[in-house]
């Protein structure tokens, strides 16, 4: 397709995308073929990024399965920045492009939108922060002080631990100052209308002197903040990979609502469009490829897809509040721009999967038996909500263990003391061995984990290259 | 307001912007399977090998290590309509615990691994290693690299060497300036029935030159106790020793001569397939090895012409009374070779009850005498990097830890 026919076919979906009440940023459609595809994929879809050899390898495994054409390449990507970007495959067929853009203006529609995307780094300045710290981390590596090995050393480290940090954005971080007067209010004691009567409560001044005061996620941030080891450039390289980690946790937060509203709107749009027959017929052909189901799996378009007309239809049956009764005044309609401003994965499948959903969908909670994966528990009466809750617990940023600072001076000896979160999911040991050594060589010190091993208390340690586990009592 | 659309640029004018991070990834392959070698050869049989045997080697070190939750975590998936509890969604496959297509939410497993042959890996092996301390002796030169060098073009060559893109070029400049001669456009010459063809004088051939680089020349001396005490285990592993030695050698050097010996009570020169392959039995007199290798040194490798490295490989089950005999003529060795070496091999659970020539050879103090000991597969490509290290810090550092090594666990 030529651009002015690109053009004139996203003339018409933006009208439709207006007069649906959707509020995107301003689009950018860059063409490319699928070598820059696979290429945008490596670096997730930033035209300017930091040199890592992590990079390479995503490329690498991208492209190899291209050739083998064991995944196909995604007909679009679209990152969340204003202008909202996306890339259009040069060989899609025609069809094809015109449902890809709607589906970008879904996407983008989503980002500009959803609470976590906003509570997140203002998509204005994305670009211009990947750049900028690209060209930061090259000066480093041009550095002949500093060189490639080095820095690549502490990438690695921030990396494995870039993901450690506060789940919900809708919290807000306090700084230690805020940290100490909020300690200080919860140590009063609560007012009591009986006071006069009641002996006075004793009040125990909250302990400040520690670091940190309470328990910290953000594991970069802190290292960065109180390492005693590291120089200004290796703290500055971990502030870089925080702030841009900072930036992609909201995807991963969003995963199962934003494709399903891509998705729930390339279909409205396109339906809209009037296509011509051969159109309408390669349209429902490739919406119900990326839509199909996929037993085995979890397909989150699928899944998003059905819940979010789930809202709208059962919304849809409760009386209208006024009598405006145009398609984008409905209840349902209302319902479903509210919840994606206001919800992420977790919450949005704790309050709108249903047991009929879970039931249609045929959903199932698995696990390892011996060496196989075996069904625990289906769907029926007194399991449904089983298997809702293990699928709460592990999206989004649900898959990552918490794991937080406790002590950053434990036994007077500057030791980090770090604690998992235990909720009946262990810790993959040999990935935790290496992702303590990494940890260690930024802390400069020792450093241990607490965690639960078959359900006894364990510290884990990373002692002379190796892991050490100490049951505690 | 409608969006803005940006065209595709040629490819031309792109740059390939990931070049640079996969050749980063490439090399940290290459390193980690470096780091992995004493494991990968410990557990492939290479010796008598196809040089084009593929090996598999899993790659470690490749992979992107976060705290992430182990396979005991339950998971979330959508059935087929009828799924019962019990079913087996997924079989454990047994020896593999990373097979795992994992349902629902587990990262994807990153394991890669790397095909490469036999000879690669015996690339790989080698690239930093050198014979120590080659010495420039006078007389013949060994070539130690020849590779054929491109250097400019020339109107003359061979078929093979036929530029063609030049050719094509040089064509079409004589075109324009034929076109400009007679004074008419270039393309009435070309057009209709009218060819322009190639002329000699538009060949034009890649000139080639001969890159050698000369060392000093130089012979390793391979010697092997082939006496009874050698059960199977230790000479597979004295084998695989030299075997990796030979195939550094035949690597790096060109021109290097070898002298293998093989000995029991006596000693004899013998050809590489003996060697590798022939089965003795007998007693063990080290000494008469040591004195074959001396009596083959004068006759045809004089010091003062050669490079000479020695190697031998024993298990230390000498008889007592040629202990002495067996030093003071190792001692001799040591005076004319760059290097001796000697490897104890000794499997494990076999020290204790047999005789060790290390406690004899500790009486040695030449420099340029080096012992280890060899008691498993996993040590042979340590032992062999102490033998042969280039950087001569790093190689005294190894070679001294290598013999107090040896002599710690020599003791009973």
């Amino acid at each position: 397709m030529t651009i002015s026919e690109l053009e004139k076919w996203e003339e018409r979906i933006f009208e439709l995308v207006q007069s649906y009440g959707l509020n995107p940023y301003p689009q950018e459609f860059e063409i490319c073929d699928h070598f820059e595809m696979i290429g945008y994929m490596a670096y997730s879809g930033m035209p300017a990024r930091y040199p890592h050899w992590s990079f390479g390898k995503s490329y690498e495994r991208e492209k190899m399965m291209y050739d083998y054409g064991v995944g196909g390449l995604p007909y679009e990507m679209v990152i969340n920045t204003k202008p909202c970007l996306a890339y259009l495959m040069r060989d899609n067929t025609d069809l094809l492009q015109i449902l890809t853009m709607a589906h970008v203006y879904g996407h983008n529609d989503f980002f500009a939108n959803n609470f976590t995307f906003k509570s997140g780094i203002d998509a204005q300045y994305v670009i211009d922060m990947f750049r900028n710290h690209a060209a930061r981390i090259r000066q480093y590596i041009e550095d002949p002080s500093i060189g490639q090995c080095a820095v690549e050393d502490i990438i690695d480290a921030a990396h494995a631990l870039s993901l450690q940090r506060s789940k919900n954005y809708a919290i807000k971080e306090l700084t230690p100052e805020e940290e100490e007067e909020r300690l200080i209010d919860l140590a009063q004691p609560a007012p009591d209308p009986w006071e006069n009567i009641h002996p006075k409560p004793v009040y125990i001044h909250p302990a400040l002197n520690k670091i940190p005061l309470s328990p910290d996620p953000n594991l970069l941030k802190f290292i960065a903040r109180y390492s005693p080891t590291l120089q200004s450039w290796q703290k500055d390289i971990l502030s870089i990979v925080d702030e841009e980690s900072y930036y992609f946790i909201p995807q991963i937060e969003t995963k199962i609502m934003n494709e399903g509203w891509a998705s729930y709107w390339h279909h409205k749009i396109l339906n809209a469009l009037n296509l011509s027959q051969e159109h309408q017929m390669e349209f429902l052909i490739r919406h119900n490829q990326v839509l199909r189901p996929t037993p085995g799996g979890l397909n989150p378009y699928h899944l998003g897809f059905v819940i979010w007309h789930d809202i709208e239809t059962r919304e849809k049956l409760a009386p209208p509040t006024f009598p405006d009764s145009s398609e984008n005044n409905s209840p349902g309609r209302k319902k479903i721009f509210q919840v994606r401003e206001t919800d992420r994965d977790s919450s949005f499948l704790r309050r709108f999967l249903t047991k009929d959903i879970i039931r249609e969908l045929d959903l199932f909670r698995h696990e390892k038996r011996g060496k196989d994966r075996v069904i625990t528990e289906v769907a029926d009466e007194n399991n449904w909500e089983t298997v809702k809750k293990t699928l709460i617990t592990n999206v989004g940023m649900g898959s990552i263990p918490t794991i937080s600072v406790i002590d950053a001076d434990f036994g007077q000896s500057r030791t980090l003391y770090l604690r998992h979160e235990y909720d009946e999911r262990e810790l993959q040991l040999d990935y935790a061995e290496r992702t303590l050594s990494h940890l260690k060589c930024l802390w400069g010190r020792e450093v241990v984990l607490e965690t639960t091993l078959n359900g006894h208390p364990t510290l884990l340690k990373f002692v002379d290259n190796t892991l050490k586990t100490e049951r505690i009592n | 307001m409608g969006a803005i659309f940006r065209p595709h640029v040629n490819e031309e004018k792109r740059s390939d912007r990931s070049a640079g991070d996969r050749t980063r990834h490439r090399q940290k392959i290459r390193e980690s399977i470096r780091g992995n070698i004493a494991d990968i050869l410990s557990e492939e049989s290479i010796i008598g090998h196809d040089k084009n045997k593929i090996i598999k080697v899993p790659i470690k070190s490749i992979k992107e290590y976060r705290f992430i939750y182990g396979e005991n975590t339950p998971g979330v998936a959508q059935g087929n309509g009828n799924s019962k509890p019990g079913d087996v969604i997924q079989k454990g496959n047994p020896g593999d615990p990373d097979a795992a297509g994992e349902a629902g939410n587990n990262p994807g497993v990153d394991a890669i691994e790397t095909d490469i042959t036999l000879d690669e890996l015996i690339d790989l092996m080698f690239e930093d290693l050198e014979l120590p301390d080659l010495q420039k002796k006078a007389f013949k030169e060994v070539e130690s690299k020849r590779s054929l060098k491109r250097k400019g073009f020339r109107k003359q060559g061979i078929r093979q060497r036929l530029d063609k893109r030049r050719t094509a070029k040089s064509r079409i400049k004589r075109l324009l300036a034929v076109s400009k001669a007679m004074g008419v456009n270039s393309e009435s010459l070309t057009d209709g029935e009218e060819r322009f063809p190639y002329h000699k004088d538009d060949m034009r051939y890649h000139h080639v030159t001969i890159d050698t680089k000369l060392e000093s020349n130089a012979v390793i001396i391979c010697i092997m106790d082939t006496s009874g005490s050698m059960g199977t285990v230790k000479k597979y592993l004295a084998r695989s020793f030299y075997f990796l030695l030979y195939q550094f050698v035949r690597m790096k050097y060109q021109e290097v001569e070898i002298v293998f010996i093989a000995h029991h009570t006596e000693a004899k020169e013998v050809n590489e397939e003996e060697f590798f392959h022939k089965v003795e039995s007998g007693g063990t007199y080290i000494s008469s090895s040591y004195e074959k290798a001396l009596e083959v040194i004068n006759a045809r490798y004089h010091p003062s012409l050669w490079n000479i490295y020695a190697f031998h490989c024993s298990d230390g089950d000498n008889f007592y009374s040629d202990n002495d005999k067996a030093l003071a003529k190792a001692d001799e060795l040591c005076e004319v070779c760059n290097l001796f070496g000697y490897g104890e091999i000794k499997p494990a659970g076999t020290a204790y009850y047999s005789g060790s020539m290390l406690d004899v050879f500790k009486n040695i103090t030449k420099a340029n005498f080096q012992a280890i000991i060899i008691e498993k597969k996993e040590d042979l490509w340590p032992g062999l990097r102490a033998f042969l290290l280039k950087d001569a810090a790093v190689k005294d550092a190894l070679g001294t830890s290598a013999h107090e090594n040896t002599q710690d666990q020599a003791k009973p």
